[in-house]
Order: C-alpha cells, then structure tokens, then sequence
C-alpha cells in the first residue's frame, strides 16, 4: 500500500473492527475540563460504569476558573464553583490525573497536553472540546467530541466513527514577514467557508506549513473546527520530536527512540489520494481579521469591509455595527484580548510582547493578558515579558480560558468592540452583544496601543 | 438513555440563517449547573429573550404559532462551534425532535444522535418550501420521509435512534475485541499504554 495518507495511518493503526457500518476507533488518550468532563464522569458514575483506563485519562481547570491573580474555587460565574468542586471530586473518584487550579501544570487543555508530552504523534486522543483538533500539530489523531461520547470513550477505550474523508491544504511557497499562522487558517476559512472543511479530516501541508513551529502548527490546526472540518492534522517532524523529547509524559530511553522510529512512518506517501486537495499560495496571506460574526467573514487589515453577499452578511454587519465600504483600520476598540487555545502559547506572548515594548496602551482601552498555562506564564515571567505588558497597561492573569467566552461571570461590556487572538467571533460569546474582531496576537497589541484596529506595520509606519 | 424515536407530526419553527452555532443555541451562561436538565429555559436565550428575561415578541421560537413545536428547520451548518452537548440536551428539553438543516457542525450531529434527536440533511430549497408550509408537518423515519422528501440517514444511526439504543451497552459487547487489539499493539507501541 503506496498510496495512504497520514490521516488513513492513523485511522487504520486505532480500528478495533467495524460495526454496523462504522469503525469501533481505539482511543488512547482522553482530555476533561470542568464545563464538558465533570457531567461525563458524574453521568458515568451515575449509570454505574467504570473509567476502564483511569491511567489514560486526564482533567484541567480552564473553562470556569477565573484568572483572576488569588483565585479560589469560587468563581465570578454564578454556579460556577459547583462545576470546579463536582469535577474534582469526581475525577478524584474515577482516579484519573487532575491538572487542578493550585498545580503549577494546570492550563488550557490544549495548551497543556502538549507540554505534559500527553499528546504524541501517532496517538488518537479525545476530549469533549471542540478545539481538540489542536493537537494534530503533533501529527495525533485528536478531535472534539460530546460528552456521552466521552464517557463512551472512557467506558470502553474506543469510540465509534463513521471515517471522515480526506483533505490536503497545500500552503505552497512562504509567508510574508508578519504573517503568521492565524493569518492562514483565517485566510482559508476566508475562501472556502466556514463549512468548507466539513466531513474531512484536513492534512496541512506545504512549505509554509513546515516553516511554522509547534506553536503556529498548534494555531493552524486549532481552528480546523472553525473550517468545519472532523480536525487537522501535520506531519510530524524533527520539530515536532524535539518539542517533545523531555516532556513528563513523552516516552523516555530506549523506548524513546523505538518511538521515534515509528513516529518517522506518519507521513503521507508520495502518491497518497485524498479526497479533496485545496492548494494555497503562501505569498498571498495578508495580516488579517475577521469582520463579522463567522470566521469567514475576514478580511486583509488593509482592505476596505465588503459588501455584504448574502442577509446573513447584512445580519452581521448590523450587529458588529460596521458599514461596507469603511476601512477596518479606522474603526476604534474598547479592548483588547490575548488569550485562548488559539495563542496564548509562549511565542504568542513574545510577539505581542515585542510590539508592546516601549509603548502604552490608548487611553480608555481595557487590555487583558491571559497566559495558555500557569508553565507559559512562568516562562514569560521568567523573560520578563510581564513587566511588558503590565507597563504597556495590560492587565497580567493566571492561565485560563477566561474571556474567551462569556460564562456568566467576567465578559467584556454591552456592545462593546473587542479585538481578540481567539477563535470564535459569534453574537454575545465575549459578553452580552459583544463585537469580537479575531486577530492575531500582535495585531491586538497593535490595536491596544493604537486604540483602533491596526496591523503591526500600521503601527510601525505611524510612529516612523 | 434516549427513548425510541417515533413519527412526527408538528409546525415547523422556521430560523434559515446559515452558522447557528452552539453558543447561540445555548449561550455558555445558561449552562449553570453540572447536569443535563434545566437547559430547556436558556435556548436561544441571546435572542428569545429581552432585557429583563422578557419574551422578545420579535424572535420566531415566541411566534404563538410556534408554541410545542416539535421540528426545527435552519440553515447551513446548524449547530457549528463548542462541543457543548448542552445545545442538544437544551433543545430536546424545549421539545424539538427534529432539526432539518443542509448541514451540521459534525459534533452536533453526533451529539443528537446520542440523545434522541434525529438531525434529517435537506438541500436548502426543500428546507424552504417546508417552512412555507401552513399545515403541521410530519415526519417517518422508518420510511426516511419527511413531508414528501426523501433524506438519506446512516444505517446505524436509524437502527439507534429507531430502538432508543445506548452506544456504550452496544460497544460493551465488543469488549473481547477491544482487549485483542491491546494484545496486539501493546508490544508495538508500549510508550500509548502509561
């Protein structure tokens, strides 16, 4: 067999046995948070059923918990410390590894994972969080799941799957400088739309793609969701094995290199098919941002907002309160956000914090730093990187999902226009009718000072 | 576990935008306590309600025509976003049963299935000739018929959602299989196996 790819060697390598038309998956590795895990765990318990693998399954504390510096369990979200006690105990119950709020590898579950060398290439891992496709960057076979899946997962090791299909994005040629990975994965949801990857299980690939580090590999994948796709994936590399070598749950010795000489068959092979091939070229990626209220409705920051295409387009312009026609780098923020699964990984925060040194936040902007992990937020603070953004005027947080989405707790103001490294721009998911721009790490550091939405050669070229 | 699912006859609760995501269908705020109930009042609750927790007469889900409507037609991509299987349990706890879309975000898709709501796939001009429907619209699963239009489901997914099954009893009954494929691989990949 010449011909597979990545994602088909993946998939063989964990099927059990087909049933009923689809494929009983071996799961090896399961992911918790407190909003979506601890139901999964209590329901479990409930109907009587054991977590059958307690050593293959790990739990975080990144949705609920605030990111406030002192932090409790009590949270701002009302109810929300019932969800934070109700998923210890039951993860203390079901004997499974709890990265809780006072333990210095607690963060983002897909932010925290790889550090803990939890995912590896090769390995299939679940969690019921959409943006598990995070952890393709590693060449794994991860993807969000429900969470009566999930307790399937943990009852039983496997899960049943209809196969995916598959795509290969080829990001040929190079990025121009400034242009990151958050740039490309906006750009080709930008083309093909938010449903364009729906049903396939993507393949990145490409010199542009190889370029990146694990971090932007991490940012490209993580909104293969947001493409509408099963997940995304990379082939794994030396960049790849040298991210993980060392890591607390990386394969250590000699099985570290019986891995590695596995791990070096997880590529496609030269005349793999896929069912769908998108090639993209690399060069035509501008710093960008979205406009509207869908991934897709993103654009170059040097361009003009569109007209609208479609009344879901009208919708979205009303409610972002924007006009066609009108320069997005004209348009004024109240805040700034630097967070989420998406980038809040150390190089994030180097690059934001390159753009912020030396400058000042514009006045009346609220400006947060939410660090992925507690990890990353000691390895900037090591840098000193905090001392940045605090005097720039950002706020500095403990690490969390935080304002990512509104939860009831914390959020951003009525109407408020927030320009945001996450992944998601829907009605209110900020704060109550919210307008959320998502962007790259650097053009929010770039908005926060300038007050208006503006790229870092914008900002550059102003103060020249 | 889901009950089995039997025909349905109901109104149809029009809402065609396309990218209905999940944070819209039940808002992270609305998800106040860990378990599965109580969902039912937070649907939609960005647009249902109004300032206040008054029922925003503008939003169709408030239309009195639409009172104990069982179906729901949408637009493309329905239920895209967050892995919440709140939306799911939000939406049956209102009393939908059915949601007709052109398509759906892929967790969502199996997340009604989990639960006992059959999410039926229809090109969109279908999707809108029903919603201009005035009569109650009826819906045979057995018979994968909707109305007069035919839509296409998974053999298994139909076999599930027909007999009210649970996945895990079902994959339980493989257990023998499972623990063959960890003899088998375990040599092969020891470092998987912590």
């Amino acid at each position: 067999m010449s011909n597979r790819t990545l994602f088909d060697k993946l998939w063989d390598r964990h099927k059990v046995c087909e049933l009923d038309g689809e494929d009983l998956i071996y799961i090896d590795r399961v992911f918790l948070h407190e909003r979506t895990g601890g139901i999964a765990l209590v329901s479990m318990a409930e109907a009587g059923r054991q977590v059958r693998n307690p050593q293959n399954v790990f739990c975080s504390m990144d949705h609920i918990v605030d990111t406030f510096i002192g932090r409790t369990d009590e949270t701002l979200m009302p109810g929300g410390s019932e969800f934070i006690r109700t998923t210890r105990k039951a993860a203390h119950k079901a004997g499974i590894t709890i990265f809780d709020i006072d333990d210095n590898h607690q963060g983002i579950v897909h932010v925290i994972s790889p550090e803990q060398g939890i995912v590896l290439p090769g390995l299939s891992l679940v969690c019921p969080d959409s943006h598990t496709c995070t952890q393709g960057a590693f060449g794994a076979l991860a993807w969000g799941i429900g969470s009566t899946q999930a307790e399937h997962a943990m009852a039983t090791s496997t899960l049943r799957v209809e196969r995916p299909l598959t795509m290969r994005v080829t990001f040929d040629g190079q990025c121009e400088t400034g242009v990151t990975a958050k740039d490309m994965i906006l750009h080709l949801i930008g083309e093909y739309g938010a449903s364009g990857g729906r049903g396939y299980a993507i393949e990145f690939s490409g010199a542009a793609v190889e370029a990146l580090d694990m971090e932007g590999r991490m940012t490209l994948c993580n909104m293969a969701v947001e493409f509408g796709a099963f997940t995304g994936l990379i082939t794994p590399d030396e960049k790849t094995y040298s991210y993980l070598k060392g890591r607390p749950y990386a394969p250590k010795g000699d099985m570290w290199k019986q891995a590695i000489a596995e791990w070096k068959n997880l590529s496609s092979d030269i005349n793999a098919s896929f069912n769908r091939e998108i090639i993209i070229n690399a060069a035509l990626v501008s710093p960008s941002i979205t406009w509207g209220t869908s991934p897709a409705q993103m654009m170059p920051i040097s361009a003009k907002i569109p007209d609208p295409q479609s009344e879901t387009d009208t919708k979205s312009l009303t409610y972002m309160g924007l006009k066609s026609g009108q320069n997005i780098n004209e348009v004024s923020i109240d805040a700034a956000f630097i967070g989420s699964c998406t980038n809040a990984r150390l190089s994030d925060l180097r690059r934001a914090a390159a753009v912020l040194k030396g400058r000042k936040v514009h006045s009346h902007i609220k400006a947060i730093c939410v660090p992925g992990s507690t990890q990353v937020k000691q390895q900037a603070e090591d840098e000193g990187l905090h001392e940045i953004f605090l005097a720039a005027g950002f706020a500095w947080r403990e690490a969390g999902c935080s304002m990512c989405f509104f939860a009831g707790g914390e959020s951003f103001g009525l109407r408020e226009r927030v320009v945001s490294s996450t992944n998601r721009n829907f009605e209110s998911r900020q704060g109550p009718q919210t307008r959320t721009h998502i962007t790259s790490p650097e053009t929010v550091a770039a908005s926060a000072v300038a007050g208006h939405i503006c790229s870092v050669s914008m900002l550059e070229a102003k103060n020249a | 576990m889901p009950k089995p699912f039997d025909n349905v006859s109901s109104f149809a609760v029009p809402l065609l935008r396309t990218n209905i995501d999940t944070d819209a269908i039940i808002p992270s705020r609305e998800m106040k306590r860990v378990s599965k109930k109580g969902l039912g009042e937070g649907l939609f609750a960005a647009w249902r309600y109004s300032e206040g927790r008054t029922e925003n007469p503008d939003f169709i889900l408030n239309h009195p025509d639409y009172k104990n409507a069982h179906i729901l037609l949408a637009g493309e991509n329905f239920g895209c976003g967050s892995s919440r299987e709140h939306a799911v349990w939000a939406l049956a706890e209102y009393g939908f049963r059915v949601i007709v879309a052109p398509s759906y975000g892929g967790i969502f898709y199996d997340n009604c299935i989990q639960n006992g709501i059959l999410p039926i796939r229809l090109p969109i001009n279908q999707i809108e000739t029903l919603a201009e429907l005035t009569t109650p619209i009826s819906v045979d699963l057995k018979h994968q018929l909707i109305e007069k239009y035919t839509f296409e489901i998974s053999k298994q997914h139909k076999h599930m959602l027909i007999n009210g099954l649970d996945a895990i009893d079902l994959t339980l009954q493989h257990m023998t299989k499972i623990q063959k494929f960890e003899t088998m691989d375990k040599p092969q990949r020891p470092w998987v196996y912590l």
